[in-house]
């Protein structure tokens, strides 16, 4: 089953290698994982989407914790937490395809970020549900390249927080 | 107060109470070896190979409860010291490396002597350091130090580029500091003791099963409070040995693969394991899904990772075994009398010790178990510490000493690392001089490590090194025995080992032979009076093997070997439950 921890971490040289280094040694298969400053420059978040049963997941937050650089994992139920992924798709887009292209792209609220003689990139946000919906429409057209963030994901606000 | 950085580690250094350091130096540490000539604190010891440093830190800590501090230089100064990390880290032993590093600015640049040593001690280490500013050492030789012997104890690297060693800061030691992401858990979850009290006051088989996690916590006295309290069997495991008295009438000595029988039988017949500081290793539980398929497991650690890792358990508390078992023997106490009655657990017991108890069969030649049985009687009343290499030597030294004492065995057990042996003696009789110390080790162990019978010799150590010498790499000798047909792969290493005697000489240590089985006693008994360095080549059964035997990937009750009187092919006795 995936699961989404997110984990804050000390923005210290070398804590995203402590990271993925422990879950190759261990044998835990990381989905995605993204990371960046918090609100606190002295703060990463990671945005980790693992596949594990709740015994193996047991394990590895577990095995985290013990990483000093890791201040709190939280594993986001996905009923309750909103979540995002960016991707970029560079697409063969010969003149008389555009326009459908285009009209696709509009559907899914997505960007046309960049335009060639050839080609059109497209920028899309959105849950991997979504993000796949676009991509499988794209692919009849030819998919040339294709780069994406890595999930990211915070808990939703309590309502007293609104 | 300006000084340098190599002043303000050695100042550092002394603030953290370190008298010995276990060092070798180089290039990039000149600057530290400069300011350790000034210390009158501290005492270094100088090696002949990185790693005996590691392994001597690591020794010194376990016999003395502090945590050892080693220092090498950069590149292979710091890459030899590794396995001994590796070892640290394996048995949760508080050691501190300090490595010299290539200057900051050329850092990165494949230069002279550069090795990424943070980076390939990663993953065993607690935690490590690359210090960039000058100005944050004192603060992060204070936390390694915290690091290291807090929570589970363990290895802290701290790795100081040369330029840093020689910039000029204003030396101020923290006494107050933080390290925001570690909290480990020290007082155990009161429901889940009082709930672990009902159900061992309650058990008819009930078992417990200690290891290294008692000594490191000084946990001994509540532990054999508990034990007495509740007439409960004791089995411990290689790193817990001493952790209880194996001679106590509840203990079962050692279980696992070389176990007794009869600690094997019991907690595979029990109805309840209380899991002491262990991590159900591989050597201890054998087939994993076979294992004490009656019992209940409380299993109680300060590491949470360990529990759940290798097996279900139904009462987990996380917590230092020293508050958690003192709570415990409060929470038994509170429940009070009568406690299941556990006689015929008892009588059980009795007949499987009496019926399988640790022998060997004399017939001439020497036994080396015999060797290990004399000088366990022969040091009985003294304060004794024995280290070992790995391998047969290991398991017979496990097997026939009786460590009556914690902190008086000192082996490589989940590492398992061949010329631990002599390394750690060293360590051990530096931390505590007045001890009788052994080196209960291999003809191959030994020989992985023996130009530091140089450090014997320089510091007069008065180590009683007591060779078992078969000629063979004996328990790989063993296996191929057993499971490839005798088959002797790469084994032999009669031709080109040296004289040890001869060596020892070399060194100018007493070197003295013994073939007879007649004179093992009078050696060891001379030895033991002298009180010099002595390496005593003990010439013993070539093949003798080490009984019992657990087969690897078997169950831990399907023994190879053990049955007083018993052939070899009668060896396993399929009856037993």
């Amino acid at each position: 089953m995936k699961h989404i921890l997110s984990v804050l971490v000390e923005n210290k040289p070398g804590v995203l290698a402590r990271v993925s280094g422990l879950f190759s040694r261990r044998g835990f298969n990381i989905d995605s994982l993204a990371v960046g400053p918090t609100e606190d420059a002295d703060i990463s978040r990671m945005t980790i989407v693992v596949d594990a049963d709740d015994v193996k997941l047991e394990q590895i937050t577990k095995q985290l914790y013990k990483l000093i650089n890791i201040l709190k994992i939280s594993d986001l139920d996905p009923s309750d937490a909103v979540e995002r992924e960016l991707v970029l798709i560079k697409v063969n887009a010969p003149p008389n395809m555009r326009p459908e292209i285009v009209e696709t792209a509009n559907i899914f609220r997505a960007n046309i970020i960049d335009v060639s003689k050839s080609t059109l990139t497209i920028e899309i946000t959105g849950t991997s549900n979504k993000i796949q919906a676009l991509e499988d429409l794209l692919r009849p057209y030819g998919i040339k390249e294709l780069v994406r963030t890595g999930k990211v994901a915070l808990a939703r606000g309590k309502l007293a927080e609104a | 107060m300006r000084i340098t950085g190599a002043e303000a580690l050695i100042k550092s250094l002394e603030m953290e109470g370190v008298d010995v350091i276990f060092g070798y130096p180089g290039g990039v540490v000149l600057p530290i070896y400069d300011a350790l000539y000034y210390t009158k604190k501290i005492r270094h010891i100088l090696v002949r190979h990185e790693q005996v440093a590691g392994h001597a830190a690591d020794a010194y800590a376990r016999v003395t409860g502090k945590p050892g501090v080693c220092l090498v230089t950069s590149g292979p100064g710091a890459t030899n010291v590794v396995t001994a990390i590796a070892n640290a880290f394996m048995d949760s032993v508080p050691i501190v490396v300090i490595t010299g590093q290539v200057a900051t600015h050329v850092l990165g640049t494949d230069a002279f002597q550069e090795a990424d040593i943070t980076g390939i001690t990663l993953p065993i280490t607690k935690h490590n350091y690359l210090i960039k500013d000058a100005n944050q050492l004192p603060l992060i030789v204070r936390q390694a130090f915290q690091l290291a012997v807090s929570g589970r104890p363990g290895p802290v690297l701290i790795d100081i580029p040369v330029d840093i060693s020689k910039a000029e800061i204003d030396f101020d030691y923290p006494s107050d500091f933080t390290i925001p992401g570690y909290k480990p858990t020290y007082k155990g979850h009161a429901k889940q003791i009082k709930e672990a009290a009902k159900m061992i006051a309650a058990a008819q088989k009930p078992i417990i099963y200690a290891g290294g996690g008692i000594i490191k916590s000084q946990a001994w006295d509540e532990l054999k409070e508990l034990v007495e309290l509740l007439q409960v069997p004791v089995t411990t495991t290689l790193m817990g040995k001493g952790a209880f008295p194996d001679e106590h009438p509840l203990s079962l000595r050692m279980l696992g693969m070389h176990g007794t029988r009869y600690a094997n039988y019991a907690i595979m017949d029990s109805d309840l394991i209380l899991a002491v500081g262990v991590r159900f290793d591989d050597r201890v539980t054998g087939k994993v899904s076979t294992f004490a398929p009656h019992a209940k497991i409380i299993h109680i650690d300060i590491d949470p990772a360990e529990i759940g890792k290798n097996v279900a358990v139904d009462v987990p508390i996380v917590g230092d075994l020293k508050v958690v078992l003192g709570d415990l023997v409060a929470a038994v106490k509170k429940i009070g009398e009568p406690h299941a009655d556990k006689t015929r657990w008892h009588e059980l017991i009795a007949g499987w010790k009496e019926k399988y108890p640790l022998h060997y069969h004399q017939n001439g030649e020497i036994r080396p178990e015999y060797v290990v049985e004399k000088i366990s009687e022969l040091s009985k009343d003294m304060d004794t510490i024995v280290a070992t290499g790995v391998g047969q030597n290991q398991m017979w030294a496990a097997q026939f000493y009786s460590a009556n004492k914690p902190r008086s065995f000192v082996s490589s057990g989940g590492l398992g690392t061949m010329g631990f042996g002599l390394p750690a003696a060293i360590g051990a009789q530096v931390g505590r001089p007045d001890a009788l110390v052994f080196d209960i080790d291999g003809d191959g162990s030994f020989q992985m490590v023996s130009q530091d019978l140089a450090t014997v010799a320089a510091n007069k150590l008065p180590i009683v090194i007591a060779i078992l010498n078969n000629g063979y790499l004996g328990m790989v000798r063993q296996w191929q025995e057993l499971f490839y047909d005798k088959r002797y792969s790469q084994v032999d290493l009669a031709v080109g080992t040296p004289d040890f005697v001869k060596l020892a000489d070399a060194y100018g240590i007493k070197g003295v032979r013994v073939t007879e089985v007649a004179d093992v006693e009078k050696v060891l008994k001379q030895a033991i009076e002298d009180r010099e360095p002595i390496l005593i080549d003990f010439v013993i059964a070539r093949e003798e093997n080490v009984f019992p035997m657990v087969a690897p990937g078997a169950s831990i009750d399907e023994m190879l070997g053990g049955i007083p009187g018993a052939s070899l092919s009668q060896m396993i006795d399929e009856g037993e439950e």
